[in-house]
C-alpha cells in the first residue's frame, strides 16, 4: 500500500494494463464506436438497434468462449461453424417432430460434446495436429448435414422452443446467456485447477506434465467444454429466426476464431481471456451495425471489417513488442 | 532419415490411391475412361495450382487462408479491368495477375515485416480481399468474354486440357525448386527451425516473402483459368478453396508444423481427392456424401501415418 501511495496507482495500473491490455483496447474501441457513431446518427443508440447488436451476435460470443479455451490450450478448431449448423438442424428436427422442448435443447448439446470428445481424443492421444483433425471433421459434418437434409429448411418451429426470442425483463435471453457464460467461464479459467491447467498446457506442455498435470486429459476436457459452448451457441442460433436453413453458416468458424484472437488470445497458446473474446465479438457486431448507420454500402462491409481486423492485429503486434 | 520417412508416407498414399482407383473403376465402368480422367484433371487444375504454392507455405511452417479470396478478387478485377475500364482483355489478364500477386506479397509483408503469425495475417486478408471483391463488383457478374479467352479453361492441346499442361509444368517447376535448389533447402530449413535457419545465414524473410507472393500468383493464375472455364466472374468465386487446398497438401504428407513435405505427395493427395469425388459421384453417391468420405480419408491417412511413425520411432 505504501508503495502505491508513493507512486499513485502506478504499479497496480501497470500490472492491470499488462494483464488486460487487449481487453481494455477492445472495450475502449466499443465505447468510442458508440460515442462517435451515436453522435453522427443517434438512431444507432436506439433500443432496437442495441438489442439487435447484442442479441443477434450472442451466439458468436458464446462460441468464441469455447474457441478461446481451445486456442489457449494450444489448439484450434476450424469445424465449429459446421458443428453449429448441425446442432441447429438436429434441434429443429427434434422440435418439429414433437419431442419435448428440453430434449430438443439438450440432445444436440450432448451430441456436440460427444463429437468434440472424439476430436479431443484424436488430438490428444494420436498427436495429429488439431487443424488437420478439425479440417477433416469440417468435411464430415458439412457433407453429412447437406446429404442428409438435402438443404431443406425447417419451419413451423413451436413457439416454446424459441429460447433466443424469449425476453425476460425485456432483455433478450441470448444476452443473459452471453453475460452469464462469459462470467462463469472467466472465473472458471482463473480460479479452478482445471482452468489454470489449460493455460499451463498451452504455455508449455512438457512443463505442465512435469508439474503433475495430465495434458492429454486436459486437452480432451477442453474440447468437451468447447462442445458445450458450441452446443449452446447452436441452440441460440437455431432459435433466433423463424426457420432453420439446414446449412453450414458460411465463414462462421473464421468469425469465431477472429473474435478469440482479436480479444487477445495468442494463437500460439497459453495466454488470453474469455472476456476479451466476448468483447471482440461485440466489437465486430457493433462495427457491422455502425457501418450500416454510417451509410457505407453493404457491399463494402466485409472489406472495411477486414481492414479493421488487420489494423487491430498490427496494433496488437506493435503493443506486444513494446511490452516485451 | 527424413528422406526415408517422407518416402514412407508417399508410399502409403500411393498404395491408397491405387486401391481407390481400382475400387472406383470396378464400381463404375465410366470411371476409367480417358475422357473422364482428362476431364477430372481439368477440374483438379485450379486447386492443384494453389496447392503447389501452399506446399511451400506449409513446409515453412506457415499457412495461407487467403488464397480463395485472392482467387475471387483476381477474377473480379479481371472482369472490371476488361468490361468497366475497357482495357484489352490480354492487358486486363496481366493486370489482374499482377494484382493477385501483389495481394500475396502483402500477405508476405505483414507476416515477415510485422511478425504477425501467418494464420492471423491471412485470416485478416481473407476477409479483406473477399470484401474488396464484393465491394468492387457490387454483386454484379461479368459475362460475354470473347471466344478465344475460353481456350485457357476449356481448350485442349494435343488432346489434353490446356490447364492440365499448365498444372503439369507448374508441378515440375515446383518439384525442382523445392527438391533441388538452395531455395528449396532454405524452405525446409525455415520450417524445421526458423531461428537456426536465420543464424545459418538463410535470408528467412526474403524466402518467405517470395513464397507468399508465389501463393498469390498461383491463386491469380487459377482465377484466370477458373473464369475461362465457367465463362463468368462472380465475387464469391473460390470461397472455401483454402480448405480444399490445405486438405490436399496435408493428405500429401506435408507436416502442418513445417519442415516436411514434398510436391509429389501433394500431387498424390490431390489425385486421391479428385478420384474419390468423381468415382463416388459416378457410383451414385450424392455430391455432398463425397465430402464426408474426403474428411474420413484425411483423418484416416494422417492417423495411419502417425501410428506408423510411432512404431518406427519407438
Amino acid at each position: 500500500m505504501t508503495a502505491l501511495s508513493a507512486h499513485p496507482g502506478r504499479s497496480a495500473l501497470h500490472r492491470f494494463i499488462g494483464g488486460y491490455g487487449q481487453e481494455i483496447v477492445v472495450l475502449l474501441s466499443i465505447v468510442a464506436l458508440f460515442v462517435v457513431v451515436g453522435i453522427i446518427n443517434p438512431r444507432f443508440l436506439s433500443d432496437t438497434n442495441i438489442n439487435s447488436i447484442f442479441a443477434g451476435n450472442a451466439y458468436i460470443a458464446i462460441a468464441a468462449i469455447g474457441m478461446s479455451m481451445v486456442i489457449i490450450a494450444g489448439h484450434i478448431d476450424v469445424s465449429v461453424g459446421a458443428l453449429i449448423g448441425v446442432i441447429a438442424t438436429i434441434a429443429g428436427t427434434l422440435a418439429v417432430n414433437g419431442y419435448p422442448v428440453w430434449v430438443a435443447w439438450v440432445v444436440p448439446i450432448l451430441f456436440a460434446m460427444a463429437v468434440n470428445a472424439g476430436v479431443g481424443a484424436l488430438v490428444a492421444y494420436t498427436r495429429i495436429p488439431s487443424i488437420v483433425v478439425t479440417l477433416g471433421m469440417l468435411s464430415i459434418l458439412k457433407g453429412g448435414l447437406i446429404s442428409i437434409t438435402a438443404g431443406e429448411w425447417i419451419s413451423d418451429l413451436p413457439t416454446e422452443f424459441m429460447i433466443a426470442q424469449m425476453r425476460p425483463f425485456g432483455i433478450p435471453s441470448a444476452v443473459y446467456f452471453m453475460v452469464l457464460l462469459t462470467a462463469v467461464a472467466a472465473l472458471f479459467m482463473r480460479y479452478t485447477d482445471f482452468g489454470r491447467s489449460i493455460y499451463a498446457v498451452g504455455g508449455n506442455m512438457e512443463a505442465a506434465r512435469a508439474a503433475g498435470i495430465n495434458p492429454e486429459r486436459t486437452v480432451v476436457g477442453v474440447f468437451i467444454l468447447h462442445g458445450l459452448f458450441a452446443g449452446i451457441a447452436g441452440i441460440l442460433f437455431a432459435t433466433q429466426l423463424q426457420v432453420i436453413q439446414s446449412t453450414v453458416p458460411p465463414n462462421l468458424e473464421l468469425t469465431v476464431i477472429t473474435a478469440s484472437v482479436i480479444g487477445g488470445v495468442s494463437i500460439l497458446g497459453g495466454t488470453g481471456t474469455v472476456i476479451g473474446s466476448t468483447l471482440a465479438a461485440i466489437l465486430f457486431a457493433c462495427i457491422g451495425s455502425a457501418l450500416i448507420f454510417l451509410n457505407v454500402s453493404a457491399y463494402w462491409l466485409r472489406a472495411v471489417l477486414g481492414l479493421l481486423i488487420l489494423a487491430t492485429v498490427l496494433a496488437d503486434m506493435a503493443r506486444r513488442r513494446r511490452v516485451t | 532419415m527424413t528422406a526415408s520417412r517422407l518416402l514412407r508416407h508417399e508410399t502409403i498414399l500411393g498404395v491408397l490411391t491405387v486401391i481407390a482407383l481400382i475400387v472406383l473403376a470396378s464400381l463404375s465402368d465410366k470411371f476409367f475412361t480417358a475422357e473422364n480422367l482428362l476431364n477430372q484433371g481439368r477440374l483438379m487444375s485450379e486447386v492443384g495450382l494453389v496447392a503447389l504454392a501452399m506446399t511451400f507455405v506449409i513446409v515453412t511452417g506457415g499457412i495461407d487462408l487467403s488464397v480463395g479470396s485472392i482467387l475471387g478478387l483476381t477474377a473480379i478485377l479481371l472482369g472490371v479491368f476488361w468490361k468497366n475500364l475497357g482495357l484489352p482483355l490480354p492487358a486486363a489478364m496481366v493486370l489482374a495477375l499482377a494484382c493477385g500477386t501483389f495481394a500475396g506479397w502483402v500477405n508476405g509483408l505483414i507476416i515477415t515485416r510485422f511478425r504477425v503469425p501467418p494464420l492471423i495475417a491471412t485470416l485478416a486478408t481473407l476477409a479483406l480481399y473477399r470484401g474488396l471483391a464484393e465491394g468492387i463488383s457490387e454483386a454484379r457478374s461479368v459475362r460475354g468474354y470473347p471466344e478465344w479467352f475460353f481456350f485457357f479453361g476449356q481448350g485442349e492441346v494435343l488432346g489434353v486440357p490446356f490447364q492440365l499442361w499448365v498444372l503439369g509444368l507448374a508441378t515440375i517447376v515446383a518439384a525442382v525448386i523445392l527438391g533441388l535448389t538452395p531455395f528449396g533447402r532454405a524452405t525446409y530449413a525455415i520450417g524445421a527451425n526458423e531461428t537456426a535457419a536465420r543464424f545459418s545465414g538463410i535470408r528467412v524473410d526474403a524466402v518467405k516473402l517470395w513464397i507468399y507472393t508465389g501463393a498469390g500468383f498461383c491463386s491469380a493464375l487459377a482465377a484466370v483459368i477458373f473464369v475461362s472455364r465457367v465463362t463468368t466472374t462472380r465475387s464469391d468465386m473460390g470461397t472455401g478453396l483454402e480448405l480444399d487446398v490445405i486438405t490436399g497438401v496435408v493428405l500429401g504428407g506435408t507436416s502442418i508444423f513445417g519442415g516436411r513435405g514434398t510436391i509429389i505427395g501433394t500431387v498424390l493427395g490431390l489425385i486421391l481427392i479428385q478420384a474419390l469425388k468423381n468415382g463416388l459421384a459416378l457410383s451414385g453417391v450424392k455430391g455432398d456424401g463425397t465430402i464426408v468420405v474426403i474428411g474420413l480419408v484425411l483423418i484416416g491417412a494422417i492417423l495411419a501415418g502417425a501410428l506408423f511413425d510411432r512404431n518406427r520411432g519407438g
